[in-house]
């Protein structure tokens, strides 16, 4: 017995899903970030827990189903129609990973208020913060010392830093979104070797402030959000760099908490302002999204569909 | 937490002994503890902290000629005089105390016997250490500023600033004041940052004579929880060693730009380890430092001050709290209290964080966040007793005999994790002690009794 066209299936099994994966740059990104939280949660002492990812997951996905309900119900469409959990799936792992709080509820609160607010701010149709950010930033803001991010527990390990460089590769590039991490990792980078030459301190200190765990995770898997940078690659690297200014200014200064996402959720208005100056086609995801206008995915599903189809 | 100090007051009168403990979280009999005396030149520091408002107490191990003693602390601003204090060395040690890494141990109870019966002991401890400080003159022409000079205690105390530090370090240097060579980029860096620096001299004249140097505080607002470690590591002789206690009315502090750690602990660990308590504490701080590649600060403890279980010593009263800087307790009526409570439940919790540095390993300064989280920690590690007696007195004494020979390998197992000793080492030393299969009397131990068949057991036919 000798099935020739199964082992050729079998054969192309790895084949087929790279491609499937690879349909959806959310696809690596949700990969890359599960593999953090579970990173996060065997290696360190107030690592992310489950519990948590639990409480945020129904935040995330609750406001997820409300917010395509009520654009589904004013379209006069099925109320679920297009609902598409990707995007929620990430924040809610963004939040996990990157949030910690004294009480369950308020991963909760920071997942639905992330996902609400991408429903409800939203200048021509495009959302304005990225969900995981705002959604953390709101609970720091609201909360207190109730809610805190932990940037010291990623510690210096090169491990991570590997594997964050390598999903975050995929990732981006099959976003084409390299672009912002890397302005964001150099201007932060020069600013802090610069203020460190001026102060005469040794390179040790800017290398050991940008090999912190937690600057990687947030330029490779939040401040690259497609959907809420600006469309066009100078844009792009614009905010990047406004970003990483700010963002340094609030470490150098006043030594603001969560100091990188403080900065990217104080800047997300300057993405529909650099949108307005620079023009360019807007990003969608490839397929769910309940974008409203212009709807033209860049991105063409692979033919080959051994898991039936990619939606969800 | 309320209901937590009320079981444990109703418990206390039966107990007789000490301990603050709801029958159901019972952590052990209290028996020896590991504070910051077992290592030398340790540096403590408390740090009480409320919104932009801090006191820090600074507090060293010096030992030997106050003449020769002198602290450097980059500072953010001058400070007024009133806002300089020395402490009593007193509260730090009870500070230490209270938060020191405890062992506890329990008795095992007779296996033919359905009711039980528990034992306590009890120890007593030691503690902790102090600073000092100088004077000062001319300096004009090295571009050195004293922007203030104070007398507080035993202590000459100046706040100076410098255009160079090239300056700051000769005229430090002229004054009696020994900054190793390296320290310039350091002070260049704080003095370019519009840093002061505080430092201090022992006045001989001022001086009591006692050995013991008070720990200096003083009362700042800054926006920035940080401390200052870098001049530490300026002379480099070989790793420093620092104690961090945070007081906070919100929860636990972390350090924000190093990776935080909770030192492993719950651990059962063989019973010799009472006799050399001090060694294991030192030795497993050590292994797991190795194991963070120095690169970790440990957390030895982190709990409610109203209360404590087991209590390596008592928590603190208001009265200690308030001169260690907590400005946030409102005055409390004070007077004896069950051991193990604090007279009303105080709204204070405390981290006790522990690293050992370098320049290597910590090459920037410590900053700290205050989390919400109030989960209690401690550093506590299990000696269990066995019972002893005939062990072939009833089926379950034989299978009680048996698992205790799989108990002390676990025991030593963890112990090596714990400290990196040789595992064969920590048997010998357990068999030794009587801790071995060979020690169980009346047990067939190389045919243990719960190797029997199943079905023997099962029907007690065997």
């Amino acid at each position: 017995m000798y099935d020739v066209s199964r082992m050729d299936a079998v054969a192309r099994l790895p084949l087929a899903l790279f491609r499937t994966i690879d349909a959806d740059p959310r696809h690596w990104q949700i990969i890359a970030l599960a593999g953090l939280f579970l990173f996060s949660y065997s290696t360190s002492s107030f690592g992310a827990e489950p519990s948590a990812l639990l409480f945020a997951f129904c935040g995330a996905m609750l406001a997820q189903g409300l917010g395509s309900a009520v654009l589904n119900l004013r379209a006069g469409r099925p109320l679920l129609h297009g609902f598409d959990p990707k995007s929620a799936l990430i924040t809610t792992l963004g939040v996990t990973i990157l949030l910690r709080a004294a009480a369950p509820w308020i991963w909760f609160a920071a997942a639905f208020t992330g996902i609400a607010l991408k429903f409800l701010v939203r200048i021509k149709g495009k959302h304005v913060f990225n969900p995981g950010c705002i959604g953390i930033v709101a609970m720091m803001l609201l909360l207190g010392r109730d809610a805190w991010v932990s940037p010291g527990q990623w510690g210096q390990m090169p491990l991570i830093a590997g594997y964050a460089l390598a999903l975050a590769a995929l990732t981006l590039s099959s976003a084409k979104r390299l672009d912002i991490a890397i302005g964001f990792l150099a201007t932060f980078a020069a600013i802090l070797f610069a203020r460190a030459m001026w102060l005469g301190d040794p390179m040790a200190i800017p290398l050991h402030q940008l090999s912190s765990g937690s600057l990687l995770i947030f330029a490779f898997f939040m401040i690259t959000d497609p959907r809420s940078t600006p469309d066009s690659r100078v844009g792009r690297i614009l905010f990047a760099m406004a970003v990483a200014g700010l963002a340094t200014w609030f470490i150098i200064g006043p030594n603001q908490r969560g100091a990188p996402l403080m900065a990217l959720a104080a800047l997300g208005l300057l993405t529909p302002l650099l949108d307005r100056a620079l023009p360019a086609r807007r990003f969608e995801w490839p397929r769910g999204t309940p974008a409203p206008d212009r709807a033209r995915p860049i991105f063409t599903l692979s033919p080959l569909k051994p898991w039936g189809t990619k939606e969800t | 937490m309320k209901l937590k100090h009320l079981i444990a007051s109703l418990a206390l009168p039966l107990a007789g002994l000490a301990f603050a403990a709801p029958a159901s979280a019972f952590c052990g009999f209290y028996v020896a503890k590991a504070d910051t005396d077992l290592f030398n030149d340790a540096s403590k520091v408390v740090l009480a902290r409320d919104g932009d408002r801090t006191v820090i107490t600074m507090a060293s191990d010096f030992r030997g000629d106050v003449s020769e003693f002198a602290m450097v602390v980059p500072v953010v601003a001058v400070p007024e005089r009133e806002q300089i204090n020395v402490a009593n060395p007193a509260l730090i040690k009870h500070l230490d105390a209270y938060t020191a890494p405890r062992l506890v141990e329990y008795y095992d109870e007779n296996p033919c016997e359905a009711d039980r019966r528990y034992r306590m002991m009890e120890n007593s401890a030691p503690m902790p250490a102090p600073p000092m400080p100088s004077a000062a003159d001319e300096a004009e022409s090295l571009g050195v500023t004293i922007e203030a000079e104070y007398e507080v205690g035993e202590y000459d105390i100046l706040i100076l600033s410098a255009e160079e530090s090239d300056g700051l370090i000769k005229w430090l240097n002229q004054n009696g004041y020994k900054i190793p060579k390296g320290a310039e980029e350091t002070v260049g860096a704080y003095l370019k940052r519009d840093m002061k620096f505080f430092v201090a001299k022992v006045s001989l004249e001022r001086h009591d004579g006692s050995a013991m140097l008070r720990p200096i505080q003083v009362a700042y607002e800054d926006e920035d929880f940080m401390l200052p470690i870098r001049l530490g590591t300026v002379n480099a002789e070989g790793k420093q060693e620092l104690f961090v206690f945070a007081l906070t009315s919100k929860g636990r502090v972390e350090t924000s730009n190093y990776r935080t750690v909770k030192l492993p602990s719950d651990m059962d660990v063989p019973i010799y380890v009472k006799d050399e308590f001090a060694d294991f504490y030192k030795a497993m701080f050590s292994h797991q430092v190795e194991k963070e590649n120095g690169k970790a600060v440990f957390m030895e403890y982190a709990w409610d001050m109203s209360w404590c279980d087991p209590c390596a010593a008592e928590p603190l009263r208001p009265s200690e709290l308030r001169e260690l800087g907590v400005m946030w307790l409102d005055d409390a009526p004070e007077g004896p209290t069950p051991r193990g409570m604090a007279p009303s439940p105080v709204d204070v919790f405390v981290t006790r964080l522990h690293l050992r540095y370098d320049a290597k390993t910590f090459p920037e300064d410590l900053t700290f966040e205050i989390t919400g989280d109030r989960e209690n920690y401690q550093g506590r590690y299990v000696l269990r007793h066995p019972w002893r007696g005939d062990y072939t007195s009833c089926s379950a004494a034989s299978e009680y005999a048996s698992s205790l020979v799989e108990r002390w390998d676990a025991e030593a197992v963890a112990l090596a994790k714990l400290t990196g000793w040789d595992v064969n080492d920590i048997r010998d030393k357990m068999a030794d002690g009587g801790y071995s299969a060979a020690a169980i009397r009346g047990v067939d131990v190389e045919n243990p009794v719960n190797k029997k068949s199943w079905w023997k057991r099962l029907w007690g036919n065997g």
